[in-house]
């Protein structure tokens, strides 16, 4: 696949109702973005912005789009037929839709992390450096620099560094969520979309990983999608509710957690209606 | 508003509003009582508004511990979390215009008929301002009438102006004759405990306004209060 430079076919127009504190350009954004799982219209002409080198959170009730949304951003619906998004989704400007944008670096760029760990069945050591293998040729040592610095990264080294050989999958469910946080970092992305990364996992776990967003946001550009409303408010700098397929209200987390602009999402992180 | 769908929530926050309006009521009553105390120089009235300061004092702790509960237990957050911030807050003042109609209460009783009449009358007609500023901010809160608190906040000046005045006299008053002194004192209390009312007043009104709103009232407040800022001659 040939790797287009696209910054020229697609200008960035700033979001209406974008916060200032996003006015400098975003790291990725939504143009009036619509979806469809075939006839089914999932997103409604959203458009938002994600701030680079800090925490986006998107709430709303099952069913809303977050997690559709946040799973255009790295086009992974372009593997299933009758799925297609119109409007523009972009990446420092350039709008990863376009079938022209190779999906390599795509990925390489866009890290994604599920609700469900999902370690590859193989040794710790392996489920990092498989991935880095994938992109990259590395000599033995600096791919066994490259696999701690991920594992640290991931906040999981200390816990794992005596037993690399060991199967993933013998890992409990908080430390290979963290594994997978840490595969997503070994790639060096620039952005990291967590789909609902604690709710398979207990408070500590979840403190674990809160922590570890904490940390990573210093170097990457992270969304997350979360059911817990105390997560959003707890790790994000900005909150989208969304509801049946619209962005209803986009704005700084405090804002939105302490005075929320409408009457629905007040209702919805309230719990005044499912 | 519409309800929770965790209904428990609701009644929480339902006993928690009407836990304040009762706590409105009974500072209204107590400085009622009070400035009837005051006008009929009635020491039995003035002792029983020191006797009820108790219970104001065990309903502030009742109000403590529901809205300990509803934070700790439900972690509300938004309009759910101003109500009861706003709850732990308003109580606080309630209590405090409380403890000052009993102070007043006391100097009362050890006036009792030595209180001249002029200073009855003063005293009396600064207290009516006072009072018609407590029913005011008692019906704001109950309304949710951030318009009607904003009204109440503005209105203290006019306290306040009263206050100077009256302060004004009362050292006149205590100049021409030292034997006047301990009345004066006793006056001079009196008159800035109901002032402090006035003040509390305005800080239920702002929390109210806080509560409804989600925003912070930091408008200057007009302050008539001059007395603090009277020359004293030296004698030294």
């Amino acid at each position: 696949m040939t790797d287009v430079h696209m910054s020229n076919v697609a200008l960035i127009t700033p979001a209406p109702g974008a916060p200032a504190a996003t006015a400098s350009a975003p790291k990725m954004a939504a143009r009036n973005l619509d979806f469809y799982y075939d006839k089914f219209h999932a997103l409604k002409n959203v458009s938002f912005d994600i701030a680079e080198k800090k925490v986006t959170a998107l709430i709303g009730p099952s069913g809303c789009g977050k997690s559709t949304l946040l799973r255009i951003f790295n086009r992974i619906y372009s593997i299933y037929p009758k799925l297609r998004a119109e409007g523009q989704a972009l990446l420092d400007g350039d709008n990863i839709l376009d079938p022209r944008y190779p999906l390599n670096r795509l990925r390489s760029k866009v890290g994604m992390v599920f609700q469900k760990p999902v370690p590859f069945p193989m040794s710790i050591y392996e489920n990092i450096a498989y991935a880095i293998r994938h992109y990259e040729k590395l000599s033995r040592s600096d791919l066994d620099a490259r696999v701690e610095e991920a594992l640290h990264q991931g906040a999981l080294w200390g816990e794992v560094k005596d037993k690399l050989k060991q199967s993933a999958l013998g890992l409990s469910g908080g430390q290979q969520q963290r594994l997978c946080i840490a595969r997503a970092v070994a790639l060096k992305p620039e952005v990291i979309l967590l789909d609902e990364p604690t709710s398979a996992l207990d408070p500590i776990a979840t403190g674990k990983i809160e922590q570890l967003i904490e940390e990573l946001k210093e170097r990457y550009t992270i969304a997350i999608v979360t059911h817990n409303m105390q997560q959003a408010s707890r790790v994000s700098d900005y909150t989208a509710f969304m509801y049946l397929g619209e962005l209803i209200e986009f704005g700084d987390t405090t804002t939105i957690f302490e005075n929320p602009t409408k009457k629905m999402t007040e209702d919805y992180i309230t719990g005044r209606y499912g | 508003m519409s309800e929770h769908i965790v209904k428990s929530f609701d009644d929480e926050l339902t006993q928690l509003n009407a836990a304040i309006t009762h706590m409105g009521d009974m500072a209204k009553s107590q400085f009622n009582a009070t400035l009837q105390a005051l006008r009929a120089r009635d020491s039995k009235v003035a002792a029983q508004v020191i006797r009820d300061d108790v219970e104001v004092d065990a309903l502030q702790r009742d109000i403590e511990a529901r809205a300990i509960r509803v934070l700790a237990l439900r972690q509300p957050i938004a309009r759910d979390f101003r109500e009861v911030l706003s709850a732990l807050r308003i109580d606080i003042e309630f209590e405090r215009i409380c403890d000052f109609s009993a102070n007043i209460c006391k100097r009362i009783i050890a006036l009792n008929v030595h209180s001249p009449d002029e200073w009855v009358r003063e005293i009396g007609e600064l207290g009516a301002l006072a009072s018609k500023q407590l029913h005011d901010v008692v019906d704001a809160f109950n309304e949710r009438n951030q318009e009607r608190a904003i009204t109440v906040w503005a209105c203290d000046e006019q306290i306040d102006d009263t206050y100077t005045g009256i302060y004004r006299r009362l050292i006149d008053y205590m100049k021409s004759d030292p034997q006047r002194v301990p009345i004066g004192a006793h006056l001079m209390f009196m008159s800035k405990n109901i002032e402090r009312i006035g003040d509390h007043v305005t800080n239920i009104a702002e929390q109210i306004y806080y509560m409804v709103t989600g925003n912070i009232l930091d408008a200057p407040r007009p302050k008539g209060d001059k007395s603090s800022l009277d020359q004293v001659e030296s004698h030294a």
